[in-house]
């Protein structure tokens, strides 16, 4: 590695990027002096084991990563939107769409996933946090490391560009020599540890954790859709692991697991990521399928229609979801009964999937059916979603899949099912629980607003994309002649996209407004929901109940506010156990962080030097005592007191 | 909720608006062999069938949202509880059932198509052609004709022709739209797609794979003549073309980009494709590959040690 290799040049793009990291990061670091903010930060933020904090971290962290994919998008648009376009180089080109691909899926749709699922399952099964809280502030900083990690390629060394997919032999050291795939094994990797950790801790809370009475079906739908997510999760990350430690091995140390010579094989790569990749679209979408059940259940006023249905379909899901990895390369010549075999697991799915769409438009049967910002996100889904579903069934048949494969058809495909179900999903979550995790809502005429922009930005953006496939443009193209007549349907692409981008712009300027004007005190259930976590105070106190709160049914809250039921036993305040804070989880991240980073460099002495501090901090946890602290009855009193008026 | 009439005539407009704009048609549905044809009414017969799904889906969505709007419902409507009802969850599980019991049908059948020889050509000895990728082109070598070039590949009409893919380099992808579906070109093994032309014309080809920097730019022109043109240009070549020799194979192999070439011998004496995987899998159609086989089996012999793993591989597969 020569130096001037190191910092990546000769792009203005690249130093205005340069430019504004620095400026940014001054920014932060004389803001939090000025206001005298770095106790703060670190107290409240940086070595909390809370929940809700945490989900917060990765809610934020998920929204700046939509942002940088949502700019690579932007800038892919910008290349496409003409003929033989000279904006971007085919390089740039190349790395901006791998980039986007492994943000949105790795660094943005998965952290807002498990950021929902941090700041909801312990209050809607009536917990006081997650089984193992310090475990869980090690896999933010583990995610939350590793998307650094990922995003400084941009300006240190040059960004990953084979593709999200990384196919060997592309990605290997003889086509791909700059450290940009080094980068992408390490950086998913390292993240990829943490949600590995992130599945064990919420499949152990779920099932150890509920609260008296709340058998497994009576659990609420977001709860059951995470529960299955992260078992998921358990089987289908390990196979990551592997293949990206074989890819590191193959790229750092000279292996030849996927090389051209030497036995190596490139089917190989491509099968093990992809029986991690097809479990890892259902682990995103799974829980906005939650979310979704949760929200049209609560603005019909009904409860879920058909619920035994609802998780048995998840189930189906979830166990086809490992059984159909081979549709992602049907082309790859396994001949017409394996492909046979997998068009048919594929197309099962449709079957499970079905069964949910008529369950929620049933839920509506008969409700009150009133139409808040997140209800609108569940309304934009269905008839979206349904779109993604059935081209899917398209896609899954092999003897077709041989004209659309890699073409924009798939493109549009799978886009039609991603942001509808997952990024709707979430974005639907996020306004909904707000009001659980801040105290205030969202304002809602600029949510709907934006909710406009975006379904009709997102339609006219990837509505196109169907036919461009289906007239042979393939995916991944930096350029195209004016004489395939691409032109026109790349222009109104890309004038969509503009508009979705108006729409985040909008979403996020609502934070800022709703800040400052949105009323406070509309209590603990502004929606008059029927959860759990809507009969605790927002915001949030740190223990989430003063009482465990009893279950005698699903959709308990609602069921104690209409039958009186109380959800608390009478009696006195008992004292609450709580973890402590701590900064090894942070420490051990930013440890990994460079471990990760000596070793896209190779550079091996740092490198060990950092991997023993990894070892360090395993032991000092392990060795460490600490029991935690207990809130005193009479604190608990008069945080209730001030929270709620009253006294439970 | 005007909003949402102004949506939907909004994206129904603009689907209208798209389907006349393409006044010449989609490729993939303007199919120009039997292979592409089998596709083109997989797809429309698909379509259609989903599009059945799409209308009780919307018809179902449109009532409920229409008349359950609380805006619509007394002040004091109490919505009720209700469980679900297993007739109705089994009619919504049976239908998608039979339908994609329907579609696999289809799927299983017509996959098997289009993987063998389109129908109706069984009888004919197929033009062999194989077709390799490098970084960033295409070589088409016709080892019967003795006849190499580079960038575009001529075929006769009304004959089935065997591609057989290989790579020098990424996974690419062979695709000609309008002839058939694609098959991917690896560095380790050969896989096989039939196409015939029933029609003359100029085809666009191209890997529709990702490789790299000049992926883009990875185009070829198929052209399919009449048998008797064809014929003529394959004599043309022989005579007029050049011999490719190792070394300028080797030239044009690290060269990004060549443009067209032609020579009057092929790369497969002196660089020879990788194992043929397929024979091992499928016993079918090949009396006239071992015979063709036979003459690179000695090329072949020296790449054994390097396949053994391959090898192993393939019996495995074949053992399920």
């Amino acid at each position: 590695m020569k130096w001037d290799e190191f910092f990546v040049t000769g792009e203005p793009m690249i130093y205005a990027a340069d430019v504004s990291i620095v400026l940014v990061s001054l920014a932060i670091v004389i803001g939090l002096t000025y206001f005298k903010k770095w106790g703060y930060l670190w107290r409240e933020w940086l070595t909390t084991v809370d929940h809700k904090k945490i989900g917060i971290m990765y809610i934020l962290s998920a929204l700046i990563m939509l942002f940088r994919g949502g700019v690579d998008a932007l800038l892919m648009r910008a290349q496409l939107a003409t003929p033989d376009s000279k904006f971007l180089d085919a390089q740039h080109y190349n790395e901006i769409f791998t980039t986007h691909g492994v943000i949105m899926i790795l660094f943005m749709a998965m952290p807002f996933v498990i950021g929902m699922m941090n700041v909801v399952v312990p209050l809607q099964i009536g917990a006081r946090d997650v089984a193992f809280p310090r475990l869980n502030a090690v896999s933010f900083w583990m995610f939350f490391m590793g998307a650094m990690l990922f995003n400084i390629s941009f300006v240190i060394g040059g960004s990953p560009d084979a593709g999200w997919s990384a196919y060997f032999p592309l990605a290997s050291l003889e086509f791909s020599p700059t450290v940009g795939n080094n980068y992408y094994s390490l950086a998913l990797q390292i993240s990829g540890i943490g949600t590995l950790m992130t599945g064990v801790n919420f499949i152990v809370t779920i099932l150890k954790m509920r609260a008296p009475g709340m058998k497994l079906m009576r659990m609420p739908m977001f709860t059951w859709s995470v529960l299955i997510t992260n078992v998921i999760i358990l089987f289908a990350f390990p196979v990551l692991t592997v293949a990206l430690a074989l890819m590191m091995f193959d790229r750092v140390f000279g292996s030849q697991f996927f090389t051209m010579a030497n036995g190596g094989m490139d089917m190989l790569w491509a099968n093990l990521f992809w029986v991690w990749g097809h479990p890892e679209v259902y682990i995103v979408i799974l829980p906005a399928f939650g979310i979704f059940s949760d929200i049209i259940s609560t603005f019909s006023k009904k409860n879920l229609y058909g619920y035994k249905s609802m998780v048995v379909s998840m189930v189906a899901i979830s166990v086809l979801s490992f059984l159909v990895w081979a549709h992602h390369f049907y082309t790859m010549g396994q001949g017409a009964m394996v492909n046979g075999f997998f068009s048919i697991t594929t197309m099962a799915i449709a079957v499970p999937t079905g069964v949910k769409i008529f369950n929620w438009l049933f839920t509506l049967r008969k409700g009150k059916i009133s139409f808040t910002s997140p209800m609108l996100y569940a309304m934009g889904f269905i008839p979206i979603f349904t779109i993604g579903g059935v081209t899917g069934v398209m896609l899954a048949m092999a003897s077709a899949d041989y004209q659309y494969h890699n073409t924009m058809f798939l493109v549009a495909h799978f886009h039609y099912v991603l942001i509808p179900g997952t990024v709707f999903g979430v974005l639907a979550g996020m306004h909904y629980w707000f009001p659980k995790m801040f105290g205030f809502r969202l304002n809602e005429r600029l949510a709907k607003t934006a909710f406009w922009l975006i379904i009709v930005g997102f339609n006219v953006a990837f509505m196109p994309l169907f036919f461009l496939g289906l007239n042979g443009m393939t995916r991944r193209m930096y350029t195209y002649s004016a004489s395939t007549g691409y032109g026109p349907l790349n222009m109104i692409a890309t004038i969509g996209a503009l508009i979705l981008a108006v729409g985040f712009v909008v979403l996020c300027y609502n934070f800022f407004y709703s800040f400052r004007h949105s009323p406070r005190n509309e209590g603990g259930d502004p929606w008059d929901a029927r959860t759990l976590e809507w009969s605790t105070p927002s915001p949030v106190p740190v223990y989430n109940f003063a009482k465990v709160p009893v279950v005698h049914s699903e959709d308990a809250f609602w069921h104690a506010k209409k039958h009186n039921v109380p959800l608390y036993e009478e009696g006195p305040y008992e004292e609450i156990h709580m973890p402590n804070n701590s900064g090894q989880p942070f420490i051990l991240g930013v440890i990994m962080f460079f471990l990760g980073f000596f070793l896209v460099f190779s550079w091996f002495i740092p490198a060990i030097i950092a991997g023993v501090g990894v070892i360090i901090m395993l032991a000092v946890r392990s060795f460490e005592r600490d029991h935690g602290y207990h809130i005193p009855p009479k604190e608990i009193a008069a945080t209730e007191q001030k929270l709620r008026g009253d006294t439970v | 909720m005007k909003k949402k009439r102004w949506l939907f005539s909004l994206i129904f407009i603009s689907v209208v608006m798209l389907l006349s704009g393409c006044d010449t048609k989609l490729m993939v549905l303007d199919p120009k062999g039997p292979v592409a044809k089998t596709q083109s009414n997989t797809i429309i017969f698909s379509i259609l069938m989903m599009a059945l799904v799409l209308i009780v889906v919307y018809i179902l969505y449109i009532f409920m949202l229409t008349k359950y709007r609380a805006s619509k419902t007394p002040d004091d409507y109490e919505p009720p509880h209700m469980e679900g009802s297993k007739w109705l969850e089994f009619i919504w599980t049976a239908i998608p059932i039979i339908i994609v019991a329907i579609l696999s049908v289809v799927t299983v059948r017509t996959t098997y198509a289009v993987e063998k020889v389109p129908a109706g050509y069984e009888d004919q000895k197929p033009l062999v052609i194989y077709a390799s990728s490098s970084n960033w082109k295409w070589h088409f070598s016709y080892p019967e004709e003795g006849i190499e070039t580079v960038n575009y590949v001529n075929i006769p009409t009304h004959r089935p022709v065997e591609f057989r893919l290989y790579s020098y380099g990424p996974i690419s992808s062979f695709w000609v739209p309008q002839l058939g579906g694609q098959k991917y070109a690896m560095s380790d093994m050969i896989t096989k797609l039939n196409l015939v032309a029933e029609h003359e014309g100029s085809y666009m080809g191209k890997n529709s794979n990702f490789s790299g920097k000049g992926f883009a730019q990875m185009e070829f022109e198929v052209l399919a003549q009449s048998p008797a043109d064809y014929t003529k240009w394959v004599k043309e070549v022989q005579q007029t073309a050049p011999k490719l020799t190792e070394q300028e194979f080797n030239s044009v192999l690290h060269t990004d980009f060549v443009g067209r070439k032609s020579y009057s011998s092929t790369h497969l004496k002196f660089s020879a494709p990788p194992m043929d995987m397929s024979e091992h899998g499928h016993g079918g159609d090949n009396s006239t590959d071992s015979k063709e086989s036979g003459k690179d089996s000695a090329d072949h012999m020296q790449d054994m040690g390097d396949m053994k793993d391959m090898n192993d591989h393939s019996s495995m597969e074949h053992g399920h």
